[in-house]
């Protein structure tokens, strides 16, 4: 096979050549410094450059969205980062703003809005649903055939924003088994990680809400959990860890799963 | 005669009572912030119609469901019957609507077959609270209090209908009876099974029987309606103005802080001038119920305790302090504490002073640090109450106003401030992860 070398192309360098990129790849601080979650933006670059996808990504100049900052109260330090990232994303003139993390997802949908940044978001999990819909990802390997893989819902895609089925409906497209776990979808159990908690220790408690998740999807039998969000990712590859399941039990992302069904 | 006179003072006076409570309450609501919400009225109607009226949302959990549509139903349908039952009160008749004929006796025994499975409900409830004891009825909230007074809503209740069909039973034996003077109307299909019991007995004693369980039936409700305001069962009334007030926004989204945004802005930008001068102090976030806008006292005054917030959020499943349940059932007893001393002209202003307790001395720093915000609590609640808000609006006061974030947010606080990022990484190091990415080309 022809390895492939990716170069990943900033918006500054684009603009300066007049270009601009139909979609803003947002990485956020998680894709940028978690040594798991870069993984998981590395494997969705390889997928926009495998579909053509005209992108590019705001590299240094990229900054938190501010979604800890709000929940955890401090919204002076969320205004001052939403005002400043949309005066950037507004000199780029970004209009389509693709996210891995549904915190970003829900920032910039619902909440930059009131400051004048106005986008078409698409979390990662609808746009690869919608190429995998047009017929442009053939992503029927028989890789997973034998595996069983359960799903768990990000509270800021499904209850925060009501998304549910884009990503069922990719992992419906690649041939496995799939089962559901027992709270599942609108009432799908927090991985813990939210409103700040993934920044601080957990209150004191009988039991880390990472664990209960845990064990919730482990009692689905699953070979492999799959997540679309960072924290989730964090938090399920932690709780594998902790219930000893490292060699038995994997954790991917979406994006992974679907980089490892294409092969590329 | 006689007994029209008092009939119609005690339904005066039943009245009078309630709507005084009903005007505090009212009163109470109002001093929360001023917020408009008048957009999307068809939409919000649809929410009324679905969700209040619908039961919609209760539908997630079927058992309970059921119960409580019988209740729900029953109760209304049973109280179509309230209006002969006024009338007949204020006119001294008996069984007015009577001449309706066969018609009526079928009504009546639909109302009565409706009061069966109101008491059937309010039976099984009973037994799930206190027999089965489901967990979420006895969370550390769940005081004597509260929990006394779900039984007594469920007692009145049970006691309310047991009297209709007593009162039928023992009419429609009086019927037949020709010593008395009662409309022959037929007997209806519930209270003609317990007629036995009431069958050997005199005229005279029936009559009482009768007469009794009218008068029971009658003030037992008046006195309900004026228990109700007092109690969690307020639901029955503000479930449907506060569905219609309810978030539609996407449950994601916080709400803004314009007053933040002004400040920011003066930071940002040079030319930024302050146009409307009120200088009005602000508080940020809410430390007492002054500092929520009403809908959130609105929301405090709608929870009817059911607990499936508490029994949905993380934190209270893992064994943490927080409970939504707690923190609205707290912002009402705040506000009615507050109302209370407000509205009550004898106290002084010192008094009132002296003795205000805010918000933190009911909801602690802990409970608040340990939610997620992850909106199970929100998905929950049948009637659309957002106990997110609240918790979120005081952390923002603990932050904003008293710099008391626990102290692992405070350094992601200065890392989002100094490097864009929770983390204590370099804004320079932000493309580490795309250098070397590979990727193999297709084999077709």
């Amino acid at each position: 096979m022809e390895k492939q070398k990716i170069d990943v192309p900033v918006m500054a360098d684009l603009f300066a050549k007049n270009e601009k990129p139909e979609y803003l790849f947002w990485v956020g601080s998680a894709g940028a410094f978690d040594d798991r979650y870069k993984k998981v933006v590395r494997a969705f670059v390889k997928i926009l450059t495998h579909l053509g996808v005209s992108y590019a990504v705001l590299g240094t100049e990229e900054s938190s969205t501010g979604d800890v900052a709000r929940r955890a109260g401090n919204e002076m330090l969320f205004q001052m980062q939403a005002i400043m990232n949309i005066e950037l994303l507004n000199g780029y003139e970004v209009k389509k703003i693709i996210t891995c993390d549904p915190h970003a997802f829900n920032t910039f949908k619902n909440e930059y809005s009131q400051y004048n940044g106005n986008y078409q978001v698409i979390h990662h999990t609808q746009f690869l649903r919608d190429q995998i819909e047009a017929g442009n990802l053939k992503v029927k390997s028989a890789i997973f055939n034998e595996k069983t893989i359960t799903y768990h819902d990000p509270c800021y895609l499904g209850r925060a924003n009501g998304e549910y089925a884009a990503p069922r409906k990719v992992l419906d497209f690649i041939p496995s088994e799939k089962k559901e776990m027992k709270r599942n979808k609108s009432n799908a159990l927090c991985c813990g990680a939210g409103g700040g908690q993934m920044f601080k220790e957990a209150e004191k408690g009988d039991k880390e809400i990472f664990i209960e998740r845990t064990e919730e999807a482990l009692e689905t039998g699953a070979d492999i959990i799959i997540t679309a969000c960072p924290y989730c990712m964090t938090m399920i590859t932690d709780g594998i860890k902790y219930k000893d399941k490292v060699e038995e039990v994997k954790n991917y992302d979406i994006a992974e799963i679907v980089t490892l069904s294409l092969g590329i | 005669m006689f007994t029209s006179i008092i009939f119609i003072l005690i339904l005066f006076g039943a009245t009078v009572v309630f709507y005084r409570k009903v005007r505090k309450i009212t009163r109470s609501i109002k001093l929360g912030k001023d917020i408009t919400i008048n957009d999307n009225i068809l939409i919000r109607w649809k929410r009324v119609l679905f969700i209040a009226i619908g039961q919609q949302k209760i539908l997630q959990r079927p058992v309970a469901a059921l119960l409580h549509i019988f209740v729900y139903a029953g109760f209304i349908i049973v109280n179509i019957e309230m209006c002969e039952i006024l009338i007949d009160g204020v006119a001294g008749t008996h069984r007015l609507f009577s001449f309706f004929g066969g018609f009526y006796g079928i009504m009546v025994s639909i109302f009565e077959f409706f009061a069966i499975t109101v008491m059937f409900g309010c039976a099984v409830f009973l037994i799930r609270r206190n027999v089965i004891r489901i967990r979420r009825f006895w969370n550390k909230e769940m005081t004597l209090w509260p929990r006394s007074d779900a039984n007594i809503i469920l007692i009145t209740e049970l006691l309310l209908m047991s009297a209709i069909l007593i009162m039928n039973a023992a009419d429609s034996i009086l019927q037949t009876r020709p010593d008395s003077h009662y409309v022959q109307v037929g007997s209806f299909m519930i209270s003609s099974i317990i007629q036995p019991i009431f069958s050997g007995l005199p005229s005279s004693s029936l009559i009482i029987i009768e007469r009794f369980s009218w008068w029971f039936h009658i003030i037992g409700v008046l006195v309900f309606l004026n228990y109700i305001p007092y109690s969690k069962h307020f639901h029955v009334f503000l479930s449907f103005p506060n569905v219609y007030y309810s978030k539609l926004r996407p449950a994601g989204e916080m709400a803004n802080m314009p007053s933040i945004t002004k400040e920011v802005k003066l930071m940002l930008e040079e030319n930024y001038s302050d146009q409307d001068d009120d200088n009005e102090e602000v508080t940020f976030g809410a430390k007492t119920i002054k500092d929520l806008t009403w809908k959130h006292l609105m929301d405090a005054y709608t929870c009817t305790e059911c607990g499936r917030c508490t029994s949905g959020c993380p934190a209270n499943i893992t064994g943490k302090k927080l409970s939504p349940r707690k923190i609205v059932m707290d912002t009402r007893d705040n506000l009615e504490e507050i109302a209370d001393k407000l509205f009550n002209r004898k106290s002084s202003e010192k008094d009132n002073k002296k003795n205000t307790r805010t918000l933190f001395d009911f909801i602690s720093a802990e409970e608040l640090w340990a939610c997620t915000t992850c909106n199970a609590c929100t998905y929950e609640c049948p009637v659309n109450i957002d106990p997110l808000a609240i918790i979120l609006e005081m952390r923002r006061y603990l932050v904003l106003e008293e710099s008391a974030a626990p102290g692992p947010l405070n350094n992601t606080f200065s890392n989002i401030e100094n490097n864009g990022a929770p983390w204590q990484f370099s804004h320079e190091d932000r493309m580490e992860w795309a250098k070397d990415i590979e990727m193999n080309g297709i084999v077709e």
